[in-house]
């Protein structure tokens, strides 16, 4: 018989911000399933805010450090320090992303080579890098998903840098599967509908982008990030064990549609 | 329905850890209460959801302080 209890694994959690933050949505599904759950976090303002939602969950063992994603050594200290509290990671959601505000609007061809640089570094060479150091800790199979979005797959007005970011990143959870596949290491992506969170804000004109998705997706509804919290425990757990490499939508259907 | 002052104060006071006392209409909330622009847009964001409005990118930038803030939900929620 399946066992879907978590109880017995760990996962780490990358970029939580705050309560609206996906990778927050990902952390209650996971905890709902008794996961162990380990966050990391980016910058000192943010720590209080991980801390203070890491207590309101009701398994207390969990694990909260920082993680500079772009910094090497930093990520590997992290996963070092990580590996010898809790030992086997069974499992990573990485949620981060970046891009200058300004180069969020407008037209993609007034992207600097510092912003395209910045983007691509923060939010597609940092799944490779952190799935470079993971690797050796992940010795009881895993999984690993990170958050994509339409935008890399077609243009979507105002994403601009960050949609040919996520096209890398899309391409980097096709080759990293087939990496780490032989080690029993699964790597999936969500590219989840808009969400309001504080990243999302980023956007130009973001809740202009919100209500298209209300109005024409077929389930007539923005994305929640406990839907994408669902399927992200669907894809750490046993029940997508055959699934890697893989991009799936949770956007209410918003991506089937031709306008 | 608590004053409009008094509903974004709690909001201010809660997000940005600063004493009730320093949130007055002529506050800034970069220079006098130590908000950054992440700050600002999580503020605005909390303000959406308690006044159940929207707050638009542009509306959003010419908001500096308390008062602008009491003024604007006061001229868009009626």
């Amino acid at each position: 018989m399946l066992n879907l209890s978590l109880e017995d694994r760990t996962y780490v959690v990358m970029g939580v911000a705050n309560k609206r933050s996906i990778a927050w949505g990902i952390a209650r599904s996971l905890a709902s399933a008794g996961a162990r759950l380990v966050f990391t976090y980016a910058g000192e303002r943010l720590e209080k805010n991980v801390k203070d939602l890491a207590e309101t969950l009701e398994r207390k063992d969990h694990l909260v450090l920082p993680c500079d994603i772009t910094n090497d050594e930093e990520i590997k200290t992290a996963f070092e320090k990580i590996h010898a509290e809790v030992g086997p990671i069974h499992g990573i959601a990485h949620c981060i992303a970046f891009a200058n505000t300004d180069e969020l609007k407008g037209e993609y061809l007034n992207t600097t080579r510092d912003g395209f640089l910045l983007a691509h570094n923060i939010s597609s060479y940092s799944l490779t890098a952190v799935v470079k150091e993971a690797r050796q800790y992940m010795t009881e199979g895993g999984s690993i998903v990170t958050m994509t979005y339409l935008g890399g797959e077609r243009v979507v007005q105002n994403y601009n840098v960050m949609g040919v970011a996520k096209a890398a990143l899309d391409a980097s959870v096709k080759y990293l599967a087939n990496d780490v596949g032989k080690d029993g290491i699964r790597v999936n992506a969500i590219s989840a509908g808009p969400i309001r969170t504080l990243a999302a804000k980023g956007i130009g004109d973001f809740n202009s982008i919100l209500k298209e998705i209300e109005e024409k997706s077929p389930l007539r509804r923005t994305t929640t990030p406990e839907e994408v919290g669902d399927t992200a425990l669907f894809l750490m757990s046993d029940l997508s064990r055959g699934i890697t490499g893989e991009i799936i939508h949770v956007d209410s259907g918003y991506n089937i549609l031709g306008n | 329905m608590a004053d409009v002052l008094e509903r974004v104060s709690k909001i201010v006071v809660d997000r940005l850890g600063v004493d009730a006392s320093e949130v007055k209409p002529e506050a800034s909330f970069k220079e006098d209460l130590g908000a950054d622009s992440l700050d600002v847009v999580e503020l605005v964001m909390e303000l959406e959801d308690e006044f159940d409005m929207e707050i638009s990118d542009e509306d959003a930038e010419k908001i500096t302080t308390v008062g602008d803030v009491v003024n604007y939900i006061n001229s868009h929620n009626k």
